[in-house]
């Protein structure tokens, strides 16, 4: 039987252990989808080939989690960076906790800051199938 | 297709109990029973929300549990499982099955004991609703997600953050309000009169939310009763109709357009408005997921009642209060009703028949008698969404 994936979820990973962001370059409209499925985020299509990523993006949103799931250590942020090519994946951003929050009045200007992907390993848990890699995001 | 009505709805208290997921499903389906006088042979097929019952109590396959339990011979019964919208996501399966032709009379509902796996693993249970690979590991929460999107919204259509949590904080202080007046809701008597100091200085639970700005963890169970519209004369004279269903997907928050505008929820809303030949102008009374603060502003918006961006002024005006219209989430919502995420879902069904058969607590009835109602609930990041529009009078 045909495997369809291009790029699993493994290999993915591996190359993020790497601080090598891995995408998939659609043949049918040419745009990059990430982090990877079977079909192009944007168009459908099967036709796709795998591609590395500048990591380079800016940060959509975030948020300072203080309350965690069970497994996790708190006060960690989790963004949202649009890449530049395009896709929109989640990860940790590598910052000053006390700048995320409300009391800091000009925490809103961290959206749209440009940031570079890099990775963060954490331990894994009971349903993590081995240790987890996260993109871990630096504003650059 | 057939018309379809509810002839009956049940719903325990929302709060914690020291009762299993089969129990407390069936003390709300047997109180939807009792209501309708349906016996238990003429039930022909059991649909049932619950989205963590192997967590919390060691149950998967809980289906022919409840069958056994309540006697219903050997008739098929199925869980389903969209996170918090599964009892929504069952009730539409059982409509299209009873519109269909191909049962008459089906139990749908849900129940979950969410409060009794503690915060922990509740939050890590409910994480599991995000893609597990590229979003759950991360360490993603529910409360971030909505927090995402408070940030987001405040940057899109530039209202300082302050000003937005002040907004927000009206959505809390309206459905606490509404869930104080509810015997049925796990904050009964609590925090009806909260004000904005109290909820954005409340602790903060996922920044820029406190737990004010969050529903609860919830244990309980609610069902409904669900025919064809000929056959609910039999049983009632006030039977409630469907007249309208949709449901949405989406996959990771990332292949989302954008968190402030869930494109699943659009979807989902606007073919429940097709069908009912209805639009947002109809609705008298709405049931909107209001996990968090920011979800029902968000909401408010998708489905069609104000334009983008608009919301947030809408609630701090108190246009979705009692007197505004539609009225949202007038028996306390999520955050004051609680929010068992297998039952939640039925219900919402449950308000909206109560408030249409003018039987709804002190204070949360709507008046006059509401028309027209819709139920809206949402299951993950916008990986699945629910409507359901139901009316007094047949199309
Ligand atoms: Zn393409």
């Amino acid at each position: 039987m045909k495997e369809y994936y291009v790029l699993t979820a493994k290999d993915f990973y591996d190359g993020l252990k790497e601080d090598k962001l891995l995408g998939l370059r659609c043949k049918e409209c040419g745009q990059i989808t990430c982090p990877p499925l079977p079909t192009c985020q944007w168009c459908g299509s099967i036709d796709l080939e795998k591609t590395e990523l500048s990591g380079n993006g800016e940060i959509l949103t975030f948020t300072l989690t203080d309350v965690p799931p069970e497994g996790f250590e708190p006060h960690y942020i989790v963004c949202l960076v649009r890449l530049d090519e395009g896709p929109t994946i989640m990860g940790r951003l590598d910052y000053d906790a006390e700048k995320v929050t409300v009391k800091y009045e000009r925490s809103q200007e961290l959206i749209g800051k440009k940031v570079k992907a890099g990775h963060v390993v954490l331990p894994a848990d009971k349903y993590s199938m081995g240790e987890k890699l996260v993109p871990l995001f630096k504003v650059v | 297709m057939r018309d379809v009505a509810i002839v009956g709805t049940g719903q325990t208290k929302f709060g914690r109990w020291d009762k299993s997921n089969t129990e407390l499903f069936c003390d709300a389906a047997l109180e939807a029973m009792e209501e309708a006088n349906v016996d238990q042979k003429d039930i022909e097929a059991v649909y049932a929300g619950a989205v963590f019952p192997g967590f919390e109590e060691g149950q998967t396959n809980i289906g022919g549990h409840l069958v056994g339990s309540l006697h219903l011979g050997n008739i098929p019964s199925t869980r389903f499982e969209g996170a918090c919208c599964s009892a929504t996501v069952a009730i539409r399966d059982a409509y299209i099955w009873v519109a269909s032709g191909y049962y008459d009379i089906v139990l749908a509902g849900g129940t979950e004991r969410a409060l009794s796996m503690g915060t922990p693993f509740a939050t890590k249970t409910f994480a599991m609703a995000n893609d597990c690979k590229y979003e759950g590991n991360v360490g993603i929460t529910f409360p971030g997600v909505f927090a995402m999107a408070a940030r987001r919204y405040s940057k899109i259509y530039d209202i300082p953050l302050d000003k937005l949590r002040e907004k927000m904080a009206h959505v809390s202080m309206k459905n606490h309000k509404h869930g104080a007046l509810n015997p049925l809701a796990q904050f009964y008597q609590k925090m009806g009169n909260l004000k904005v100091e109290d909820v954005v200085n409340a602790r903060m639970a996922c920044d820029p939310l406190t737990l004010l700005d969050c529903c609860p963890f919830s244990d309980g169970g609610a069902a409904t009763i669900i025919t064809s519209a000929d056959i609910a004369r039999r049983y009632t004279d006030e039977p409630i109709y469907i007249l309208g269903v949709g449901q949405g997907s989406a996959g990771h928050l990332g292949a989302q357009e954008d968190l402030t505008k869930p494109a699943s929820r659009v979807f989902s809303s606007r073919s429940a408005f097709k069908q009912a030949g209805l639009g947002p102008k109809d609705i008298d009374i709405m049931e909107i997921h209001d996990c968090f603060t920011s979800a029902e502003i968000i909401a408010s918006e998708a489905i069609g009642f104000f334009d983008w961006g608009k919301g947030a002024d809408a609630v701090e005006e108190g246009q979705t209060d009692m007197g505004g219209r539609p009225v949202i989430n007038p028996d306390g919502g999520l955050m004051g009703k609680g929010h068992p995420i297998g039952a939640t879902g039925a219900a919402q069904v449950h308000t909206i028949v109560e408030e249409m058969k003018g039987k709804a607590p002190k204070g949360n009835q709507v008046d006059p008698v509401p028309e027209i109602g819709m139920t809206d609930t949402l299951g993950g990041g916008f990986n699945t969404l629910a409507h359901l529009i139901l009316g007094r009078s047949r199309r």
